[in-house]
C-alpha cells in the first residue's frame, strides 16, 4: 500500500460502522476519490471538522486494496467559516458539492473542476452574491461541453426574439419554434455574459427577478443534463 | 451473486445488510454466525426483536422511545416543564441523562437536516416542536444537535423558526475535547472554544 498526498474538497460523507465515515473527496490531481476516515465520528477524533462536506484540505491518503483509500491525515488549506454559520450559504455550498459529485466519475482527474469548486466555495463564503449558483451551474454546463445555446433560436438559428427557455433542447427557442417560459432580455444578456467573459460583473448584480430567472434556467438545465434533481437546491425552499 | 446461497440464507444476508452500518461483508459474517449458534440463542434474538417492536413506541409528546403513550421522562412530574432540550436521536437523550446535568424535558427530532441526503425539515419532528414551543410555558430551548454539518444546519434552521417572544434559544457550546492537545484542534473547534470561553478571574 502506498501513501500519497493531494489537495481535496470533501464532497460528501457516509457513515460507516460505529465511528467511521466514508468521505468522497474531489482531489486536485487524482479526481474523485473515496476514502475511509477512521474514528472521525468520535468527539476526540484528530480530524475534528476537517472531513465534513465543504472542507478544503491537504490530505494524506493510503491507497487501499479495493476502491476505498484511507485518510491518514488532513490539514486545513482554507477554512470557510461563514458556510458553517449561515444557513443560506450552507444550502448554496451544498448545491455546489452535490452538483460536482453528480457530474464526476471516480478517479478521473479534472483539475479545472477542482479549481472551479474551490473558487465557488470561496465566493459563497466571502460575498455570497445572488447569482453565484446560476453562474456556477452555467459554467459547469460549459465545462461539460454542453453550454446552453443562447445566441439565437436553437431550432432555426433566428436571432430575433422574443425567446422562450428550452431546457429540453439546451438553449432558447423563438416563439415560432415553440412555447414555454418567456426569456427576459436582461436574463438573456446576463446568461450570455456569464458564459462569455463577463462573470465578474455578473456576480456583482443585486438580487432581482432576473437573477432568479437565470438561476432557475441554469439549475433546470443542469438537472436535465444529470437526469436527476439536485436535492440541496430544493430542500429549504420547497417547504 | 444470485444462486450463490440458498434462498433462506440469501434472505437473511439481505435483511442484515439493510441494517445501518452493516455492509455486505458484515451481513454475511453475522448471517453465518447466526446459523452456527444454537437454536435457543437465535430464538432469543428473534423474540427480543419481535417483543421490542410490539412494545416500544415513540412518545406522543417528545418522540423519545418508551413503552407507553408518554415516555418515562414526559410522565415524570418532577421534571422542569419550562426547558426543552432538542436532540437528534433517542440515544442522545440517554447520553445527556447520564450527565445528570439536565432536569427539563426533551424533544427528539428523529434525524437532522441533511442537504446532500435530501433530509429536510418536513421529514423531522420540527412541526411538532414548533407547536410545543408556541403553546406557551416554555422559557428556554437548548439545541443539542450533533456538532457536525448536519447538526449545525439543523440548529441554524431551528433558531430561525423558533423565534418566539419570551423563549431563549441556546446551543450546546462546542469546545475542545478534554484530554486532547490544543495544536490538534481544527479551526472550527478552536474558534468555537474561544467564542465560548469562560472568565476564571476578575469581573
Ligand atoms: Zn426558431
Ligand atoms: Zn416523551
Amino acid at each position: 500500500m502506498s501513501l500519497y498526498r493531494d489537495a481535496a474538497v470533501v464532497l460528501r460523507t457516509y457513515k460507516l460502522g460505529e465511528a467511521d465515515r466514508i468521505t468522497v473527496l474531489l482531489t486536485r490531481t487524482a479526481g474523485k476519490v473515496r476514502a475511509v476516515a477512521k474514528g472521525v465520528r468520535k468527539t476526540r477524533s484528530k480530524f475534528g471538522s476537517r472531513l465534513e462536506p465543504g472542507s478544503y484540505i491537504d490530505a494524506q491518503l493510503h491507497e487501499g486494496k479495493g476502491e476505498l483509500d484511507i485518510v491518514t491525515q488532513a490539514e486545513s488549506v482554507e477554512f470557510f467559516p461563514q458556510i458553517r454559520t449561515d444557513l443560506a450559504r450552507l444550502s448554496r455550498a451544498s448545491a455546489l458539492l452535490e452538483a460536482v459529485d453528480q457530474l464526476t466519475l471516480d478517479r478521473e482527474p479534472n483539475r479545472r473542476l477542482f479549481e472551479m469548486l474551490v473558487g465557488g466555495l470561496r465566493i459563497i463564503d466571502e460575498q455570497n452574491p445572488p447569482l453565484v449558483i446560476g453562474a456556477f451551474f452555467l459554467k459547469l454546463l460549459a465545462a461539460e461541453g454542453v453550454a446552453p445555446v443562447l445566441d439565437g433560436c436553437i431550432e432555426c438559428q433566428s436571432d430575433e426574439g422574443p425567446f422562450v427557455w428550452a431546457v429540453d433542447a439546451g438553449g432558447v427557442r423563438c416563439r415560432a419554434c415553440g412555447s414555454g417560459r418567456a426569456v427576459s432580455d436582461d436574463a438573456l444578456s446576463v446568461s450570455r455574459a456569464v458564459l462569455g467573459g463577463g462573470l465578474r460583473t455578473a456576480l456583482e448584480l443585486p438580487d432581482s427577478p432576473v437573477v432568479h430567472e437565470v438561476e432557475d434556467f441554469a439549475a433546470r438545465s443542469l438537472e436535465a443534463h444529470l437526469e436527476r434533481r439536485l436535492r440541496s437546491l430544493h430542500l429549504l425552499t420547497d417547504s | 451473486m444470485a444462486g450463490a446461497y440458498s434462498e433462506a440464507i440469501q434472505d437473511l444476508i439481505d435483511a442484515l445488510g439493510r441494517l445501518p452500518g452493516v455492509g455486505p461483508k458484515s451481513a454475511q459474517r453475522i448471517a453465518f454466525h447466526l446459523l452456527k449458534v444454537d437454536v435457543d440463542e437465535a430464538n432469543r434474538l428473534a423474540r427480543a426483536i419481535v417483543r421490542a417492536k410490539e412494545r416500544v413506541r415513540f412518545c406522543s409528546v417528545c418522540f423519545n422511545l418508551g413503552e407507553h403513550e408518554l415516555c418515562e421522562i414526559c410522565s415524570d412530574v418532577k421534571r422542569d416543564d419550562h426547558v426543552i432540550c432538542v436532540v437528534e436521536e433517542p440515544r442522545d437523550v440517554v447520553a445527556i441523562e447520564r450527565t445528570h446535568e439536565f432536569r427539563g424535558r426533551y424533544h427528539v427530532l428523529q434525524g437532522a437536516i441533511d442537504h446532500l441526503q435530501g433530509v429536510g425539515p418536513d421529514q423531522l419532528r420540527i412541526r411538532e416542536l414548533i407547536a410545543r414551543v408556541t403553546a406557551g410555558g416554555i422559557t428556554e430551548v437548548i439545541i443539542c444537535t450533533n456538532p457536525n454539518l448536519e447538526g449545525e444546519a439543523t440548529a441554524l434552521y431551528l433558531s430561525k423558526v423558533l423565534d418566539v417572544p419570551g423563549v431563549t434559544i441556546s446551543r450546546l457550546s462546542s469546545g475542545l475535547p478534554v484530554g486532547g492537545d490544543l495544536e490538534y484542534a481544527d479551526e472550527l473547534t478552536l474558534g468555537r472554544a474561544l467564542e465560548g470561553r469562560r472568565v476564571i478571574t476578575g469581573d
